[in-house]
């Protein structure tokens, strides 16, 4: 529960007021009931929950009262998202709908999968009530300089395109392989398709086609504009007037570099996100508020919790860091506290976004020395 | 103390900073702001105006103000990351992140003035008396009447600086006196002599447009290297690997520097204990060209005992005493992991531990490890331990009959030959794999400094290029 800071600590953005923060659990509360009720209903839920709950010593359909009695499962394994049959995630209530499969991690070995039928759309269009008109203008035309293939990222991104009227140009990049030529050292090879990357979103940029909008990546946003800086030009120039961007490497001193040196009075919005959560957004990032980057989930279809290292079912006071700990809690995907490969510091409630949030986000330090990040 | 980037002149406080602390006691030293590789790239973009700016300023000009240089970050006190740093807080604070003893702080700081002292008569000695006029105006005529034009490859050098050897800096400080700007990326543990030395340019009127200081992590190397038409790298053998053959990048690593003693000397091999124990242990054994093998086809087992009782009863001492010789390894468990893998090459046949009756040569500290001097006799130059080198006093004493010494040695960035012997000197003269040559017993360590090392810093910086002017039009009446 958030408790209203002192004069001394007063931060630099709209802390949510008590209420709004009641208002908010109370909902969760009410959604987190109704989710685990479809999930493990013999008539909706998937056939993995249902054959799960046989196993638990609570009944999921009557214990489960608040969000605070997920505490009750074991922690969600992500193991259990390697391999198929992919039909065993998917509700029977969903069952007559299209199946998605998207994928995260993968260089090596079988990647963890989760199925989407709407839930991609459904996010994005929620991120999309978010972005402002100014520099996002409807009917906008995007491009999506990124990561495609099996990941979501690329019918997410058209599709907040198409929801908000425009039309997206894509630019593939493919993180395994990125990955694969920083292992090996390969870092010419990593420059040139860094390049080869560039060069394509460049000539779309030159094509006329009215671009106003990017997705990029932090990586991909910089080279970007020093290509363009060469060519005597700016993103601004080029005609983007607004770039939503994600990443652990989105650092405040890296976005402050963005600001001051790279956008030219672009707007850019930071998100956090993967394929478990959703797309977590940000508070405006400021100068006065340190460039910190603030994520909120989109709760409350999706919960982050900060949670202490030793003890992931107590959440860590305010500024403190923990790891990160996700809930997703859609009709499609039910994820109960998830523990994720990041960690970073607990935030206060936003007015805009009244429940906790998360700053600093940055790989697990137990597990950040085996890790390859800010590679795209 | 707080370090900031520092960008073509500019001082740049970065959001993010790395604290330094002592070795010992964990207490911090100093903040250093972190920058990431976008800022490098989007600067060097201007490189260009750091030569501009060398080359408004006579040559000669600039090297004056380079031994004023040396002489200020040797002798006095220059502002560093806004306060005033004296050779003693110098010292003090280079030993405390690198767990360099105090003594060999100073040694350092005393070659780095030397090499800038004698600037004038290195730059000579490496440009073959070039005038440097010529390498400002891009040609000339030599004073043989020839018409020479020498094209620099890059605007700026830059420099990915290591965070445990104090001792390379030297092989860059005669950069600025070819007119050519400084991009350094500076060791994370050893930001120390970059930031002075930069310090006492700039207080010395080397223009601060033509210096770059970029504290920062991996991609920040990367960006160096990347960006400029020529760097340095000082890095491991894998470094050395992942930038061979390319022409923009100078790679320095692991030296693999070696003596070896000729058949007609090796019977005399007490006379050369000296030469032996200095260049295995000097500079506590940190450096490329400390030896870390010695061949030999007899006495080897003597030389080794020999050497094991100078080099083995060498203990670790704090490290503002005048008597330490040790550095710490200050990454935690670096030392013990270090000590694990020579006592696996120990084990290997025909191998034996010539310093093992001298006590323990691993030493935990509570945030540190030491290892001390370990010398070892191999048999034959077949087990792995004959190739190997560590940043302390390390050594094998190697036997393998004369003839067979130039096909085993492998890669040698120095070496000193013992013997009298034309035919073998001739043979190490040829040797393609040995890059400095001492003929006779020198040091490894001891270096001539009007000789290139590692290639002539000149022909990586500059191309000689053909450039014809056309004889003027006489005029007519």
């Amino acid at each position: 529960m958030a408790t209203a800071p002192s004069a001394e600590q007063q931060p630099a953005f709209d802390v949510a007021s008590p209420e709004q923060v009641a208002t908010a659990r109370a909902a969760l509360d009410a959604h987190t009931v109704e989710t685990v009720a479809w999930h493990f209903h013999e008539s909706t839920g998937c056939p993995f929950w249902l054959e799960y709950a046989k196993s638990l010593p609570f009944n999921p359909l009557t214990d489960v009262r608040c969000f605070d009695d997920l505490k009750k499962f074991p922690p969600f394994e992500d193991e259990w998202l390697r391999g198929g049959p992919i039909r065993r995630w998917v509700p029977k209530g969903l069952a007559d709908q299209p199946v998605y499969v998207f994928e995260t991690g993968g260089t090596t070995g079988i990647p963890k999968s989760r199925y989407n039928s709407r839930d991609f759309r459904t996010d994005y269009e929620m991120f999309s009530e978010t972005l402002p008109e100014e520099f996002f203008p409807k009917g906008a035309n995007w491009l999506m300089l990124g990561p495609s293939g099996p990941r979501r990222l690329r019918l997410s991104i058209e599709h907040l395109a198409q929801y908000r009227g425009g039309i997206c140009f894509c630019v593939d990049l493919d993180p395994r392989w990125v990955i694969k030529l920083i292992q090996k050292g390969w870092m010419e090879h990593l420059e040139a398709y860094k390049q080869h990357c560039i060069d394509q979103a460049i000539t779309i940029l030159e094509a006329g086609h009215e671009i106003r909008c990017m997705f990029t990546t932090p990586k991909l946003l910089e080279a970007l504009a020093l290509a363009l800086e060469k060519k005597g030009t700016t993103i601004r120039e080029a005609g983007i007037t607004g770039i939503f961007s994600g990443g652990t490497e989105f650092t405040p001193q890296w976005t402050r570099f963005a600001v001051e040196e790279l956008l030219d009075g672009a707007y850019l919005t930071p998100t956090y996100g993967n394929t478990l959560m959703g797309l977590a957004a940000s508070r405006p990032v400021v100068a006065a508020d340190g460039y910190t980057i603030a994520y909120y989930a989109p709760q409350p279809r999706a919960v982050i919790e900060v949670v202490d290292f030793d003890d992931p079912d107590a959440v860590v006071p305010y500024g403190e860091t923990g790891r990160v700990r996700l809930t997703t809690l859609t009709k499609e995907t039910f994820i109960p506290g998830f523990l994720e490969r990041d960690e970073g510091e607990r935030e206060r409630p936003y007015a805009a976004y009244p429940w906790d949030g998360i700053s600093g986000v940055r790989p697990f330090r137990k597990l950040a020395a085996a890790t390859t990040v800010g590679v795209y | 103390m707080h370090l900031p980037a520092w960008r073509f002149g500019t001082p740049y406080e970065s959001l993010e900073r790395e604290t330094l602390v002592h070795f010992l006691t964990g207490e911090p030293v100093a903040e250093v702001s972190q920058v990431g590789g976008g800022i490098v790239g989007r600067d060097l973009k201007k490189a260009d105006r750091a030569r501009a700016a060398l080359l408004a300023i006579d040559p000669e000009e600039i090297v004056e103000r380079l031994q004023t240089a040396g002489n200020l970050y040797a002798n006095g006190t220059v502002t560093v990351g806004g306060e005033p740093q004296s050779p003693e807080q110098f010292v003090k604070c280079q030993s405390a992140t690198t767990g360099l003893p105090e003594s060999l702080c100073r040694a350092n700081m005393q070659k780095n003035m030397f090499v800038l002292s004698n600037l004038d008569r290195i730059l000579d000695a490496l440009s073959r008396g070039l005038d440097p006029a010529i390498l400002w105006a891009g040609y000339g005529v030599e004073q043989r009447g020839v018409t020479v034009s020498y094209q620099p490859q890059s605007p700026v050098l830059g420099l990915v600086l290591p965070s445990n050897s104090p001792g390379v800096h030297t092989l860059w400080l005669p950069v600025v006196a070819l007119g050519i700007g400084l991009v350094m990326k500076p060791g994370s543990q050893e930001p120390w002599t970059p930031y002075r030395m930069a310090a006492a340019m700039v207080e010395a009127g080397i223009p601060p447009e033509a210096i770059s200081l970029y504290p920062g992590a991996t991609d920040v190397g990367a960006a160096v290297l990347g960006g400029c038409g020529r760097s340095m790298i000082f890095g491991s053998a894998k470094t050395v690997e992942q930038y061979r053959g390319n022409s923009r990048v100078q790679v320095h690593g692991p030296g693999f520097s070696k003596i070896i003693l000729g058949d007609d000397c090796v019977d005399d091999w007490e006379q050369y204990l000296d030469v032996m124990a200095e260049s295995v242990a000097i500079n506590s054994g940190r450096g490329c060209i400390n030896a870390s093998a010695i061949y030999a086809s007899r006495h080897t087992e003597a030389i080794a005992d020999a050497l094991a009782a100078r080099l083995g009863p060498i203990e670790v001492r704090p490290p503002d005493d005048p008597e330490a010789k040790l550095a710490a390894f200050t990454i935690p468990g670096a030392a013990k992991a270090i000590w694990s893998q020579i006592e696996g090459l120990l084990e290997a046949a025909g191998v034996t531990h010539a310093t093992a009756p001298f006590g323990e040569r691993f030493v935990e500290g509570e945030r540190c490890g030491w290892l001390r001097p370990v010398v070892a006799r191999a048999a034959s130059p077949e087990p792995e331990i004959v190739r190997a080198e560590y940043m302390f006093p390390f050594v094998t004493v190697v036997e393998c009959p004369q003839e067979r010494m130039l096909e085993c040695i492998g890669p040698t960035l120095v070496g000193t030959a013992v013997t009298e012997n034309e035919a073998f000197q001739r043979q190490m003269i040829d040797c393609t794999h040995i890059d400095r040559l001492n003929l006779g017993p020198i040091p490894t360590t001891k270096l001539d400094w009007l000789q290139p090392h590692e290639g002539n810093i000149i022909d990586f910086l500059y191309r000689s290029r053909a450039l014809q002017v056309a004889a003027p039009v006489a005029a007519t009446a």
